[in-house]
Order: structure tokens, then C-alpha cells, then sequence
């Protein structure tokens, strides 16, 4: 159904002709069985094998990925969580309170980034419309995102806490949707909820240090965690999409349950409450936005928008 | 740093029986304190060189306008934050902190590329940067794989392994500019025009001019001189901008058949002093959001800490 | 700049197979194990480079001294009979 493995032609570590570093043969060959001790070593690379985004944009090209309206109109408000989300993350890197952390949420940036990739191609296959016809040239109240992932960055407890939040809902999400009876939408699941899974982790651990490190953390952690907690009762409020999508998606109102449980036993260990704050109404589902989406909006589409129809 | 070591014959007679074989010093040998200081110089410029070049080209990442543009260009920033810590650490088996080296960055004792004193005003940018600038760096990279030091060869081998992308994504965004609308091939052009000759001053001042070139390839760190992988640079250019169908702003470069190299035009050396000694466009700026970014995340380096030092109490007790 | 805030160096070993030994791969400040650990797997994993790592703390290795490299690693040299090379009458007989 999905073609993966066979696509990566190309020579994924040549550099322009001349000016690569000689490493030995051996790193260049990625065979995937052991060839004894003497090819070990620390720089090996490979592209490795999943499902990418092109892939899916080649299914919908060929025909062979083809949602329905409902199933389509659920995996654009997955893909635009992500995207708002990748977008957010993006801008903490070379702003991070550490070199390593800058990686860290890079690679979490990227993660979401290819999930929302993966959703919107799969969506726009149902209209003719690309990823980027879908980024780019929607409005603002066409997009679905839940309020939570359009919160700005605030200091880092901050998008720790959104991120403590996104990646409980998400991996309890994911992990639902792998049995998904729509073979794409279990697919881009599968690849995500692996990834997604060390978001919790990640930020579970930050949870636990900054509410267990000094006193200023403590408060910067409880603070974030105030912000963000009334963001999450729109992420498991049901509506009629979700009974037309039926067997093909999760309904959100069952994993409200599981989240209570495991972020309070997070927040548990970390020695701070479940914030007590009424929850918000939402609206993003249905086109209503926090304040905060335009602008972010306004950035990502600009230059896009410039020269429509352009190739980049 | 050792600056007062004592004389130590048979470390200096090992020292240079290694660099006379071309074998590679590791951290713990004898070495001389000019060579230790020569390299915690030039290898923490490097690593400054890729923390501070993180921000020309993050400044384009909410707006890159494609998703796939922005995935690249976010794992390719994402590479140089590891690049930096590659060589920071690298740095660090020579007995200078990475603090220490931070702590110079933000007194603006140390010295990073001067490139990235100038601004990135149109996408174009990213792809001159990846291609010009990532190209110079690499031609400038891939001899250091061979350095006479250990820690550096190694960090530069993975370097330049990673690297090799890098200047390929910059290639193939100006390509889809030149053969874009007319409006998209301007903004290709431009930003050759403007990073052409930043990128040529990247590999130092002339070999006359150069203090230090003639120490560092004594001691096998630098392998060839400035003039000549400049020359070598230009030559690839040359030959790739015609790929690219646009122009390099210099009438003079042609290819040389009495010295094998490639000429060019003269080189505003007055405007690279200039940038150097801090009156580029964007010194204050790189130099302020690295401090904001380093006094922002104090709090959170704090913490970390903090909690690290508890658990270690609380296991102390518990083992007790 | 305050001490309390500078995180440990560690040492960063990477297993790229199946089958294979964990190979140093560089180093990395992180203020404890599981955010070495953590750190290691983004900073030097990013590209399919392990399947396992190992992180050690810097200060907890211990190293030979250079400086007596002579005589520390005199003992094998010249000790051919301890390699199959040294057995040259045998050689040509099968499955030996």
C-alpha cells in the first residue's frame, strides 16, 4: 500500500564532486547486517526506512491514497496541530537555554513538522490540493488547529508545559489511531506515535527538573502549567465530524480519561497540582482562533504568498 | 591553558617525531603551549563560527515558503547547533571550558566569521549561504579531516560528513529560483552579487597577511594556504554558476595555465577589516541574541542542575 | 558567569549495529545521566547512527599516561610467536 525502502536512490552522504572528506568505504555502505567489528563505528549514516511525506504525495498522485471528505477533514485538524506546533518550536532554535536543548527541540520541531507534512498531503488528496496549497493559502478561520498549539513560546517552562500537554494528548492520540480502519491515517499514526513518545518523554523530564530545581524554576514551572492547562478541554471535546469519521479516526473524549491520569501522576512526582483553572472555550476546530494564530499565520504565509504559484 | 609550562625535552622531541611522521596528537600528549593556544584559538572561533551562523538563516525559518524548505532548512540550523558542540567539546580536551569559551564569545574576546555579520534580507539568501558560504567552509573543512590534532580530525570528519548536504539544499534552492519567475531569478541573482565576495574573505586575509597561516601548516592544522583554496573555491564556482544559469559579480576570474589556478578580482580587504573590528551590519545583533539566549536559559541551566545535585543527595542517602 | 549553572561533561559512545561495539562518538554537557542519555540520542543519533549508547562522565575515565608510552606498550613488540604468522612450516597444510 504505502511504498517505503526502494526510493532512496540517491547517494544520501556524496557531496559535489571533489570536495567530500574521505571516510572509507565502509561508511558509505549501509548494509543493514552486522559485518563484524571492524566496520564499527560512530558516523555511519543512513536516511533509514519510513513513511515520508513524499510517499504519501505519490500514493495521492497515483490515485492508490484517496481519503473521504470526513476522514480528510480529520486529518487536516491533526495536520494543523502539528504544523502550528512545528512552526512554534521552530523559533526556539538558536534561542534555547542550552546548545543541547536547541538539538532537542529541533528535532521535536522536525518531528511534528513531518506528522503535519504527512497529514496534510493526505488530506489534499481529497481536494487536489497540496501541502503547501494548504499551509500557504488557506485563511485563518480554514485552518483547525486546537488553541493550545497556537500559544506563543513564552520562556521555556513555558513550551514545556505546552509541551507536557500536546505530547500526552498526542501519543495517547496516535497510539489509538494506528488501528485506524483508514490504512493511511494508521500509517502516519505509527510512524508518529514512536516519535511522539519521546516528546512526552522529553518533556516529562523537564517537567521534573524544573519543578524540582530551584525555586524560580519551581514558580516558572507552576506558571507555564497555568497558562496552558485551561487549553486542554478543547483537545477532547467530540462533535459530529468525529461520529461521520467513525472507525477511521479516535474519538477524543476517550483518551480524556487516560491524559487526567497520566500527566497527574507526572505532576505527582513532580511535587506540583493539576492546575484548577476553568477550561477555556475552544473554537478551533471549527475556525475560531486564539488571537495569537494571525500573526503566526502572517509570518509563515508571507513570502509564499508573494509570488503565488511559484516553485521553491 | 599551560602558558608557563616547564621546558620538556622528550615531550617536545615525541611532539615532533608525531607531526614529522604526520600522525595526530591526542589530548593528553606533551604539546607546546603555542600550538595548544594556537588551536584552542582557531577551534573555538569554529565553533563560535557555527553557534553564531545558526542566525542569519534561522531568521527564515518561519517564513521558509514551502514546508519541505522549512524542514530542510530547520535540520540544516539544527546541524550547526551539533556542529558547534562537535568542536566545542573537541575544544574542551584541550583544557578550556566550554564556559570559558562562551564566557570570551559574549566579552568579545573571542572571533567568529565575520560573515555572519551580514544580513539575510531575501530567501535567496539561503540558498547563496548554502552554497557559497557552506562551499567556502567545506573547502576550508575537508583538509582540517586531516589535521594533526585527534579531537579536531574527528570532529571535522563528522562535520564535513554532515555538511555535505548542506551546500547541495543551498545549490538546489537558487536552481529553483533561476528557473523560476523572473522576479524569483532577480532574487537569486542579488544574493549572489551580495554573498560572492564575503564568501571568497571567508578563507583569511592573503598568505602575506596571514600571521598564522605559515605556524598552522608547520604543525600540520592547516594543510594549504589561504590564497590556494581560495583560488580552488573560485574555480568551482566558476564552473557551477553556469548549472545555475547566473552570474558571479567578477568580470576577472578566469582560469590561469601559467599557475594552474584560478585568478580573480581584487577583494575589499578595508570592508573585511571593517566587519572584523565590529562595524559590520549585524555584529551588535548576533552578538546580543546569543547573550539573550545564554542569560534566558541560565535559569533553566540552574535548574538542571539543581535537581541533578538532589537526586545525588537522595541516592547518597538511600545507598547509606 | 555562576558554577551553578555549568553542566558535566560526558563521554558519548555510540553501537551502530547490531553486533558491534559501542564506538566513542564525542561529548556533550548534560546535568545528569538520563539527560546525557537524552542529549546523546539528539546530538548524535540524528542521522541512523546507533541503535545504543552509552554515556560515561569525563572525569570518571581513566587514561594511560602518553608520556610513558614507550615503555607501558613495550611488552608485545617483537612477541611474533604470539601470532599465527610466526608458524611458517605449517603452512599450506588445510584447516589449520
Amino acid at each position: 500500500m504505502i511504498p517505503t525502502g526502494s526510493h532512496h536512490s540517491q547517494a544520501r552522504d556524496g557531496s559535489l564532486a571533489g570536495v567530500g572528506p574521505s571516510t572509507g568505504s565502509h561508511h558509505r555502505n549501509p548494509t543493514p547486517y552486522s559485518l563484524g567489528d571492524s566496520s564499527a563505528s560512530a558516523t555511519r549514516i543512513t536516511p533509514g526506512n519510513a513513511l515520508r511525506p513524499e510517499d504519501i504525495a505519490l500514493a495521492a498522485a497515483e490515485g492508490t491514497a484517496h481519503p473521504r471528505e470526513a476522514v480528510a477533514e480529520y486529518a487536516l485538524r491533526l495536520g494543523d496541530d502539528a504544523l502550528i506546533l512545528a512552526q512554534r518550536l521552530g523559533h526556539w532554535i538558536s534561542r534555547g537555554p542550552e546548545l543541547e536543548e536547541d538539538v532537542a527541540l529541533g528535532n521535536i520541531a522536525l518531528d511534528q513538522l513531518g506528522h503535519a507534512r504527512s497529514f496534510l498531503t493526505y488530506a489534499g488528496a481529497a481536494w487536489g490540493k497540496s501541502e503547501d496549497d494548504l499551509a500557504y493559502y488557506r485563511r485563518e478561520p480554514e485552518f483547525r488547529s486546537a488553541h493550545l498549539f497556537e500559544q506563543p513560546n513564552g520562556d521555556f517552562a513555558v513550551t514545556i508545559a505546552r509541551q507536557f500537554i500536546a505530547a500526552s494528548y498526542q501519543y495517547l492520540l496516535y497510539r489509538e489511531l494506528t488501528r485506524s480502519s483508514d490504512p493511511m491515517l494508521a500509517a502516519i499514526a505509527g510512524k508518529a506515535v514512536k516519535e511522539v513518545d519521546y516528546h512526552l518523554d522529553h518533556s516529562t523530564q523537564w517537567v521534573l527538573r524544573l519543578a524540582g530545581g530551584t525555586e524560580e524554576s519551581n514558580r516558572r514551572m507552576i506558571a507555564g502549567l497555568e497558562l496552558m492547562w485551561p487549553f486542554v478541554g478543547e483537545l477532547f471535546e467530540d462533535d459530529p465530524l468525529i461520529a461521520e469519521v467513525g472507525d477511521a479516526g479516535v474519538v477524543p473524549s476517550s483518551l480524556k480519561e487516560e491524559f487526567d491520569r497520566a500527566t497527574a501522576a507526572v505532576l505527582a512526582e513532580a511535587g506540583v497540582e493539576v492546575p484548577a483553572h476553568p477550561m477555556a472555550t475552544g473554537g478551533g476546530r471549527h475556525g475560531r482562533h486564539s488571537e495569537h494564530l494571525g500573526y503566526l499565520l502572517a509570518e509563515m504565509q508571507v513570502l509564499a504568498r508573494e509570488y503565488p504559484g511559484a516553485s521553491w | 591553558m599551560a602558558e608557563n609550562q616547564p621546558v620538556d625535552d622528550a615531550g617536545q622531541a615525541n611532539f615532533d617525531a608525531v607531526i614529522a611522521k604526520d600522525s595526530r596528537i591526542e589530548p593528553k600528549d606533551w604539546m607546546p603551549a603555542d600550538y595548544r593556544h594556537a588551536l584552542v584559538r582557531q577551534m573555538s572561533q569554529h565553533a563560535h563560527s557555527e553557534i553564531i551562523g545558526m542566525q542569519p538563516e534561522a531568521n527564515w525559518i518561519t517564513r521558509a515558503p514551502s514546508l519541505k524548505r522549512k524542514a530542510i532548512l530547520m535540520a540544516k540550523v539544527q546541524d550547526e547547533a551539533g556542529h558547534g558542540l562537535y568542536l566545542y567539546s573537541a575544544t574542551e580536551t584541550l583544557g578550556t571550558t566550554r564556559d570559558e569559551m562562551t564566557e570570551a564569545l559574549l566579552a568579545g574576546k573571542a572571533r567568529y566569521s565575520s560573515i555572519f555579520n551580514y544580513p539575510t534580507v531575501s530567501w535567496a539568501d539561503m540558498g547563496a549561504i548554502g552554497w557559497m558560504v557552506d562551499g567556502a567552509a567545506i573547502t576550508n573543512q575537508v583538509p582540517l579531516c586531516r589535521a594533526s590534532y585527534g579531537p579536531y580530525a574527528r570532529a571535522m570528519v563528522r562535520i564535513c560528513k554532515e555538511e555535505s548536504f548542506h551546500q547541495r539544499q543551498g545549490f538546489e534552492i537558487l536552481l529553483e529560483l533561476s528557473h523560476g519567475t523572473p522576479g524569483q531569478k532577480a532574487m537569486a541573482q542579488d544574493a549572489v552579487n551580495r554573498w560572492y565576495a564575503p564568501s571568497l574573505m571567508m578563507f583569511g586575509p592573503p598568505d602575506a597577511d596571514s600571521p598564522n597561516t605559515s605556524k598552522s601548516m608547520a604543525w600540520n592544522i592547516k594543510r594549504f594556504g589561504n590564497d590556494e583554496l581560495r583560488s580552488r573555491f573560485v574555480g568551482m564556482l566558476a564552473e557551477q554558476v553556469k548549472v545555475l544559469e547566473l552570474e558571479l559579480p567578477d568580470p576577472d576570474i578566469r582560469f590561469n595555465e601559467d599557475t594552474k589556478s584560478w585568478d580573480y578580482g581584487p577583494l575589499d580587504w578595508a570592508e573585511f577589516k571593517e566587519v572584523l573590528a565590529g562595524r559590520g551590519p549585524c555584529n551588535a545583533q548576533r552578538m546580543e541574541r546569543r547573550r539573550a539566549a545564554h542569560d534566558d536559559g541560565a535559569w533553566v541551566r540552574e535548574a538542571a542542575a539543581a535537581y541533578a545535585a538532589k537526586q545525588s543527595a537522595s541516592n547518597d542517602r538511600e545507598a547509606a | 558567569m555562576g558554577t551553578g549553572e555549568v553542566w558535566p561533561l560526558w563521554e558519548v559512545f555510540v553501537r551502530s549495529n547490531r553486533g558491534l561495539s559501542h564506538v566513542h562518538a564525542g561529548s556533550l554537557h548534560a546535568p545528569d545521566s538520563a539527560m546525557a542519555l537524552r542529549n546523546a540520542r539528539d546530538l548524535y543519533t540524528r542521522r541512523n547512527e546507533g541503535v545504543s549508547i552509552w554515556v560515561v562522565p569525563s572525569d570518571a575515565i581513566a587514561a594511560s599516561d602518553p608520556d610513558s608510552k614507550g615503555s607501558f606498550f613495550e611488552s608485545p613488540q617483537g612477541k611474533d610467536y604470539r601470532h599465527a604468522t610466526y608458524y611458517v612450516k605449517s603452512e599450506g597444510v588445510k584447516h589449520l
